[in-house]
Formats: C-alpha cells, structure tokens, sequence
C-alpha cells in the first residue's frame, strides 16, 4: 500500500536535464492503527472505570448489661426480618406474631409510612436477617435505610422464635 | 461500441484524521487507568447509594467470596510483615525469615494458619493457581479471622485504618455474621462495606436531600 508516486516523469524540461523523482509524503498509517487499536482495547480492558464505593457500617457494641443496651420504644419500632429467596417480612412494635410478607419494593414505602407516623426520637428499625438471607439483601436493606433517611436502625440476630414464625409464614406461602 | 471507460480509482483512504482520533483516546485511557487489583477471588458485591470513595492506604480488606470462602488482603507490604511476625509468634506457625519475605509480597491470604507456611513455600506463580480455602470462620467466635484482625489491629494502632468488608452477593448471612463477630470482638464496630455506585432513587428523602444540597451548591 505504501505508495510511491511515480507522477511527472520529467519531458517539460528540455533535454539532459534529469527531474529528481518526486517521493510521495503519504504514509501507510494503516499498522498505526492496528497497533493504537490494539492498546485501546488492552488499556480499556485493563482499565477499572468505576471506582467501588464504601458504605458505612457501624454495628452496636456487644453488651451484657441491660442498663447500657439502647432501649427501643416499642410503638416506634419496625423490625425487618429477612429470610430466603430475598423474602422481606415486618412488623411493627413487639409482637412478632403481626409479622406481614413485603418485599424489596414494597418495604420502602412501609418504611415510610412508618417514619411518617412515629415520633422522629422513637423510630427505630430493627434489620434481623435470618441464615438464609444473603449479603446483598443485607446490603439492600441497609441501602433503604440511608434512602430514607433512617436515623436510627440496628442489625441484630434473629430470635428463634421469630425464626420459627418467619419459616411458618414462608411455608404458608409457599416459600 | 466503444467501451465505456471507468475511471480507476485510488483505493487510498487518509487516515491521518483516524489516527488523531486513536491516539487521542488511547492516551486518554492510559491516563485514567488505573489497574485492577489483582483479586483471589471474582467477586460481583452489589450496589448501594453510597457516594464515598473506598479508602486504599491503611486498609484491611477482608473479602468473602459467594461460597463464604474468606480471604485477607492487605495493602502495605511493612503491615503484612509486622503481622506476620506477630502471627508467627503468637500463633507458633514456625515460620522463617524468608516465609515472612515471601509473605510480603502475596497480596492476598486465604488458607488456614495450618497450611500457611505451605503456601508460602510456593512461588507466586504456584499460589496464583492453587485453590485457596479460606481462612476458617465457623462460628460466630471469629475463628482463625480473629486472630488476623487482633494482629492487624495492633500493626495499624494509632492510624485510621479503615476495615473493609467486600462480600458477592450470594453470600449467605451467616457468614457476613461470623464475620462481623470477629471484628466486634476485638472492638471494631465501625466497618465499611465495598459496594458499586448507584442514584439515590427519584422522589426519596435521600434523593430529596441530595438535590437541595445540589442547589445550595450552586449559590
């Protein structure tokens, strides 16, 4: 491809007088693509375009004493429970036996009906996942707190009790 | 009927324009590269509304695949030596000095202090290859886990080191538990969970916040 122009072979000029050739200044830059090509492609793979976030986690302190465990209000709670195949179960105060089916979508909008009902100092949501859960519905969860601007939320172990109660409520739905 | 004369055209096409254009953005890529860590284990982690950045000096990453494999990573190759040493000490791994240099350089533990001075023994090219276990979480003691994060604790002291906790999606709750459990009960209660990057959705309170924020910005 790299083309030598071989135009004007001389003849005006008169006899005896040679024309130097005239090289052409065309480049074949055809390689310097394949080769710039080829580095965008590594440089692209190679490359991490979105840089990973952190989100905050801060978990209570472990404690034994029940004079320093926070005490929750049971009229502004909200317990999240969450069980398997991204299950999202609630209630609200202290009788787990309230325990109401919702999922990912849906809970946002508990949440803040919820918010909108209690007193801002007595809000509270409880996340309690229980082992079949996964990270990312921990995550999810999480994420809706801080959509929603919940002040005050807590992840804690599930009770067997609320365990068993949340396996019924799958099981009668057929889970 | 004479033939009709097609005139021969040049084939030639100036890519002069083209290569600006290439080189243009590869120079852009090279620029804003920057390159992948190396990883023990792919990890899909989901995605949250945070806004901050990943923190990358002093920090322990502990990442947990969707199997619940656990590894360590940590990213200063004088903590990794210091906590080596500790390690060997405490722990009676029998390690030698040239272990501990080794273990300098490997970005990334996932094996059981048993067979930690196995893995070490290997070249880098052998440890890339081997399937790792993963550290030992079985309950909610903290297993071996604990052991790393007391070590890595005193190494960091008086820095604001920032514990990262980076988990696939399908890793079951339990794990993500046991875990969290080692880290409370050497004191840490504040964790940072890596997580992608996505929009507070339209209408929320934090979404409500986010745009006046936005336009006390502008004033």
């Amino acid at each position: 491809m790299a083309a030598i122009d071989e135009g004007g072979g001389g003849g005006h000029k008169g006899p005896g007088v040679k024309k130097a050739k005239k090289l052409s200044t065309r480049v074949d830059m055809t390689p310097m693509v394949d080769l710039g090509f080829l580095l965008i492609t590594f440089f692209i793979f190679s490359t991490t375009m979105a840089q990973p976030t952190a989100m905050q986690l801060i978990m209570p302190k472990d404690t034994e004493k029940p004079e320093e465990q926070t005490k929750v209000k049971a009229s502004g709670a909200l317990t999240i429970m969450l069980g398997k195949n991204n299950g999202v179960y609630y209630y609200e105060g202290d009788d787990p036996t309230k325990i109401q089916i919702s999922d990912y979508k849906k809970i946002r909008d508990v949440i803040i009906e919820k918010k909108k009902n209690t007193k801002p100092e007595d809000f509270v949501v409880v996340i309690k996942p229980n082992d079949e859960a996964t990270y990312q519905n921990v995550v999810a969860i999480l994420d809706e707190m801080s959509i929603n601007e919940v002040k005050k939320f807590a992840m804690v172990n599930i009770s067997p009790q609320e365990n068993e109660l949340l396996l019924a409520t799958e099981k009668s739905n057929g889970i | 009927m004479p033939k009709a004369k097609i005139a021969k055209k040049s084939t030639w096409v100036d890519m002069t324009a083209f290569v600006d254009v290439s080189f243009l953005i590869l120079t852009f890529f090279i620029l804003a590269t920057k390159f992948k860590p190396e990883e023990p284990v792919e990890v899909k982690f989901p995605s949250s509304v945070s806004a901050d950045k990943v923190p990358e000096t002093d920090a322990f990453l502990v990442t947990i695949d969707k199997d619940g494999r656990v590894f360590v990573q940590m990213d200063d190759p004088n903590a990794r030596k210091s906590i080596a040493e500790n390690l060997n000490e405490t722990r009676k791994l029998g390690l030698t000095p040239a272990d501990i240099k080794a273990f300098t350089n490997a970005p990334s533990i996932g094996v059981p202090f048993a067979a930690f001075k196995q893995l070490l023994a290997m070249d880098q090219e052998q440890q890339k290859t081997l399937k790792q276990p993963g550290i030992p979480v079985p309950d909610s003691t903290g297993g071996e886990l604990y052991y790393w994060i007391r070590d890595a604790k005193s190494t960091y002291a008086g820095k604001k080191t920032s514990w990262l906790i980076k988990a696939d999606d399908a890793t079951k709750y339990p794990v993500i538990r046991n875990v969290l459990e080692a880290f409370k009960r050497n004191d840490i209660n504040k964790f940072q969970l890596v997580t992608k990057f996505r929009d507070a959705p339209v209408g929320t309170a934090l979404w409500n916040t986010r745009q006046n924020q936005l336009g006390t910005g502008k004033k």
